[in-house]
């Protein structure tokens, strides 16, 4: 049986927040590149201009893209027969996250209770953690660093069947333009679409964790995050100040439902689309 | 778009009146950076009757919470915050005299009546540019509230700050201006 030590997790989790809130993936920088070429507003121009010399600036010095570094959610996928050694995995991960927005010059997001408190934790801790078991013996590891700007702006519909593709449409375009300028565009749209209402909404989540460029496998889907990327950036929300370029792509992951719904469940995330992936 | 204008602290309410959405500005000199906790504090004190830590009248509020400056810097990555986050205290803030806002997104009518009233702009910095923004701040002090963290009260000396005018004092809303040509839906 293979085995890793809590102490590499810890380790590689560090240096994905750092990498993560630095370097602005590589798929949305071209889409953003591409965004100022077809951009019709001359304002909008200059905001994109903006953005994209700023993940430049990021890039080259190692500083945040953002001030909002975010909230931490990590998808993990765990081999079955994988063994972790040496303490508490989700203190691992907990503890890479504390130790990557401190030396990474991060900032710390999170408190740790909601509403009467909300004392600040100090160190972005804890995670949002999602496991999901899997054969085999390795460990991948998803992290993106999640603001607040553009997960403010989400929601969900418990459509029924009856609203099929023209409701989910609308139920998107609604969300959408209800957001407007304020979730940071171009957005990167997530949707979730199927199993229940908590299903859909980490099925939005885990949409934004795919590269930009590549669309859903299923070709009804891809022609409807076609569709929806056209109407969106139809909308004239476009790069914060009005314009053509509202978002950059839309991801749609779905899911297997009950005989009587129809969830959807939106995430926007911002321009500045952040992950990093490992394999252990 | 139209020329620069340069704005230099501290904003004068005739200076702010001139300003029309759209302009592209360019500020100078001392603005200070208060978000959601700081808002909260200080309209707290007031409506106790105390006085607040620094005089708000003729200055400019900027809604952020930087990262932590990297050794040798003067401030982390420093881009606007939400500003219709703080509507709900904003009413209150421009009586004590603040004559322009930094931050991004939309803002409640309430705070565009009160805007009017006051001879106030709200000007916007983009969203997500704050390794760029963090190129025109010069010195980052906190004056109050440390225990907030990122979100303390906080003097910053900038130059060349680059901002755009989305709601002038007279209403008129960019967001909306903007918009409108490419909406085709």
């Amino acid at each position: 049986m293979r085995t890793i030590n809590v102490e590499q997790i810890t380790a590689e989790v560090a240096q994905m927040c750092k990498e993560a809130a630095y370097y602005l993936p590589q798929d949305v920088y071209e889409a953003l590149k591409k965004g100022r070429e077809t951009e019709e507003s001359p304002v909008g121009q200059v905001v994109l201009d903006q953005i994209i010399r700023n993940s430049e600036i990021a890039r080259a010095e190692d500083r945040p893209i953002c001030q909002d570094t975010g909230m931490t959610i990590i998808f993990l996928e765990v081999g079955q027969d994988l063994h972790i050694e040496g303490g508490d995995l989700t203190e691992a991960i907990n503890a890479g996250v504390a130790k990557g927005y401190t030396e990474g010059y991060l900032r710390k997001s999170v408190v740790a209770e909601p509403l009467f408190d909300r004392k600040n934790t100090q160190n972005n801790t804890p995670a949002i953690i999602y496991t999901k078991i899997v054969p085999g013996d390795q460990l991948k590891i998803e992290l993106t660093c999640k603001g607040f700007g553009s997960e403010n702006k989400g929601g969900i519909k418990m459509l029924v069947p009856a609203d099929g593709v023209e409701g989910v449409k609308k139920a998107v375009l609604d969300i959408i333009q209800h957001a407007s300028c304020n979730p940071c565009p171009p957005m990167v749209v997530g949707v979730g679409i199927g199993g229940t209402m908590d299903q859909a909404a980490y099925l939005s989540k885990r949409a934004l964790m795919r590269k930009i460029t590549e669309r859903n496998a299923h070709p009804d889907y891809a022609a409807l995050e076609n569709e929806l990327l056209g109407l969106i950036n139809k909308t004239g929300i476009g790069p914060q100040l009005g314009g053509t370029t509202s978002a950059l792509a839309v991801n749609i992951e779905w899911g297997p439902t009950h005989i009587a719904g129809l969830p959807v469940a939106v995430t926007i995330c911002c321009h500045a689309c952040r992950h990093s992936h490992r394999v252990l | 778009m139209a020329e620069t204008i340069r704005i230099t602290t501290p904003l004068k309410e005739e200076d702010s009146r001139k300003l029309r959405a759209g302009d592209s500005v360019l500020i100078t000199g001392t603005i200070y950076s208060a978000r959601d906790a700081a808002h909260k504090v200080m309209t707290e004190a007031l409506a106790r009757g105390e006085k607040l830590p620094i005089d708000w009248n003729n200055q400019i509020v900027y809604y952020l919470g930087p990262t932590p400056a990297k050794p040798g810097d003067p401030i982390g990555s420093c881009g606007p915050t939400t500003a219709g986050r703080m509507d709900a205290y904003t009413p209150t803030m421009l009586e004590q005299g603040i004559k322009g806002m930094i931050g991004k997104g939309s803002r409640a009518p309430e705070v565009v009546e009160s805007m009017k009233k006051n001879g106030v702009t709200y000007f916007a910095a983009v969203g997500g540019a704050a390794a760029l923004i963090a190129k025109s701040v010069k010195k980052y002090t906190v004056i109050a509230y440390p225990e907030l963290g990122p979100e303390a009260l906080a003097a910053l000396e900038v130059e060349d700050f680059p901002a755009i005018v989305v709601i002038d004092s007279e209403g008129n809303d960019y967001y909306e201006i903007g918009q409108k040509p490419y909406r085709k839906l």
